[in-house]
């Protein structure tokens, strides 16, 4: 091919991308940040400022809201790595063949339906007419019916449920690149349990657990579902603010201040995590 | 803590037992939506009156099934027809994003392949608002400008695809991607010596080896994009797609036709994963 024709190749190849990522993703963040950045005055009247922002640090509740997401957004990650990381060990390491592709595979069905239907069944489950409760009364550790729903507990198991899938499929994919050999040389050179953990499996499974947590703390940070239905209304999460700042009050520029205050949130947590562990996100999540 | 090394049997037999309760804990809440479809009930809760396919077929109210409950018919076709725009969208960017990050190096390159990985990490919910926001600004201008309505700029099943795409087409870019990287190019090159031009020899070579992945990402997009709620619920307006009208029950209530709309819903996609299995499993 001739140097012209490979150039206009490169620019029609080129225009999709920077089609879809100028008009949808950078024009509409600058967008929301000018928004944030403007006081209304009067009837389609704005000038430049920062009221909004002030706004998010004067009110209390908005600012315990922020804090309490992202404090439960971080234990729902520690849990989520807590609980996953030895069903990812035992997948990747202990099982063979036949056996470990159905358990993987097992792993991801409950992901191919909504989160929706996912969360509708911890309802099912919790509520206080539900099965947990009814179980309970029915083996005698209970003499009548108990709410599980409607408080932080409900939120984080649906959290951690929902997040489950996107820890174990990166673990599960490094420990398995993980050599037998390694982890028996440790033992052969007199390593005990915990110092082969500590040396040998965790460092090498540190990619797996970095995109698994950014992605699990992306996910519960931006989560509206689950903290709306499993914490019932008065459950205070952010993305329920920023709605109601959208949809119910109608006030953008509070609500692109939050919007923004909530993608830097995530964006720094993102940043520090991949910088803390040696990470660029081209390896993480680009796999 | 391999096989080849030793551990008493308690701890064998504790690491199954937790490795166990955390497939319960997984298959759990699914199984009960499933079995609560069948309860003769008008409430999706113990005690269980027997069984019954009143919530499918059901013909009067308040036992009204699935399959007459026009809200909920017409939703699946809004999120059908919503899905299958973003998945044709994303899997042609993204077929165009793979040639491009694959085959051609460029000024600006890993900046772009960075920039193209951002919306994975972006919570959906500021896609949403962000989009919401951008299209209204336009729309505003644009009316001012020329004095028209510019509808399909304000909330709408076009910006519901618009919003999906926006990150769906970041995993149909990665999935192609990562099988065109695994192509042969001296394949392509036979081609044009035997007089192919070179789209001819694209779409008679390279496309067709593309297509576990091509088929792969379209079932990605059209789950994921059944699926979605946060990027949706931003956008939408007076046509919900289905997982905003199940919200909307589920916050007056829930009744088991909810749980028989789910137990649909989990057939569709499982049939549709397993189709995208045997599509990539045909030619690898």
């Amino acid at each position: 091919m001739n140097a012209s024709g490979k150039r206009l190749t490169l620019i029609l190849l080129m225009a999709p991308l920077l089609i879809w990522l100028v008009a949808l993703i950078v024009i509409p963040h600058m967008e929301i940040l000018y928004v944030s950045l403007r006081e209304k005055v009067g009837v389609r009247e704005y000038e430049f400022g920062f009221a909004n922002y002030m706004v998010f640090f004067n009110e209390p509740l908005y600012w315990n809201t922020f804090m309490r997401t992202a404090v439960m957004s971080i234990l729902a990650t520690a849990l989520t790595l807590l609980i996953g990381f030895p069903v990812s060990y035992y997948i990747a390491k202990l099982t063979r063949g036949r056996s470990k592709t159905i358990l993987f595979l097992l792993c991801l069905i409950p992901f191919w339906v909504s989160e929706l239907v996912r969360t509708y069944g911890w309802m099912i489950l919790l509520r206080e007419s539900g099965l947990v409760s009814g179980f309970l009364q029915y083996i005698g550790l209970a003499s009548e019916p108990i709410e599980f729903l409607y408080n932080d507990a409900a939120i984080m198991v649906g959290l951690v449920y929902t997040s489950m899938l996107f820890m174990v499929v990166p673990l599960v994919t490094t420990l398995d690149s993980l050599d037998d050999s390694m982890i028996e040389a440790a033992y052969d050179l007199g390593g005990g349990g915990v110092s082969v953990w500590r040396e040998i499996v965790i460092p090498h499974a540190m990619p797996g657990i970095v995109s698994g947590c950014i992605i699990v703390f992306m996910l519960s940070l931006g989560n509206y579902l689950t903290p709306i239905l499993l914490g019932g209304k008065d459950s205070l999460w952010f993305t329920g603010l920023i709605y109601s700042q959208f949809i119910t009050r109608f006030n953008w520029e509070l609500g692109a201040a939050f919007g923004m205050l909530l993608l830097v949130l995530s964006s720094t947590i993102v940043w520090a995590g991949l910088k803390l562990s040696g990470q660029t996100l081209t390896r993480t999540v680009g796999r | 803590m391999i096989p080849t090394i030793r551990q008493s049997p308690l701890f064998r037999w504790t690491y199954r037992a937790y490795v166990l309760a955390f497939f319960v804990y997984l298959a759990l809440p699914l199984a009960v939506v499933c079995v609560f479809a069948f309860n003769d009930s008008l409430f999706p809760s113990l005690p269980w009156q027997g069984f019954t396919w009143d919530w499918f077929i059901g013909t009067e109210r308040p036992r009204l099934g699935v399959f007459n409950e026009r809200p909920i018919i017409r939703s699946i076709w809004t999120s059908a027809f919503v899905a299958v725009w973003v998945a044709i969208l994303s899997v042609a960017v993204g077929t165009t994003n793979a040639f491009l990050f694959v085959r051609h190096n460029f000024r600006f390159k890993n900046g772009l392949y960075v920039l193209m990985l951002l919306p994975l990490v972006i919570p959906g919910i500021i896609l949403g608002i962000s989009i919401l926001v951008a299209s209204n600004t336009l729309a505003n201008n644009l009316e001012d400008a020329t004095g028209m309505w510019f509808d399909s700029l304000r909330p709408g099943l076009p910006l519901v695809i618009l919003g999906q795409f926006s990150f769906i087409a970041t995993f149909a870019t990665l999935v192609i991607s990562a099988r065109l990287e695994k192509f042969d190019r001296s394949l392509e090159e036979a081609a044009l010596n035997l007089g192919a031009t070179p789209l001819g020899a694209v779409w008679a070579i390279t496309i067709p080896f593309l297509f576990p992945a091509i088929a792969g990402a379209t079932v990605v997009a059209i789950l994921m994009s059944f699926e979605n709620f946060n990027t949706t619920l931003m956008l939408v307006g007076s046509d919900a797609p289905l997982t905003i009208t199940m919200f909307d029950r589920l916050k007056e209530g829930s009744t088991p036709v909810l749980n028989a709309v789910s137990l649909l819903l989990m057939v569709a996609s499982a049939a549709l994963g397993l189709v995208s299995l045997l599509l990539q499993g045909r030619k690898t």
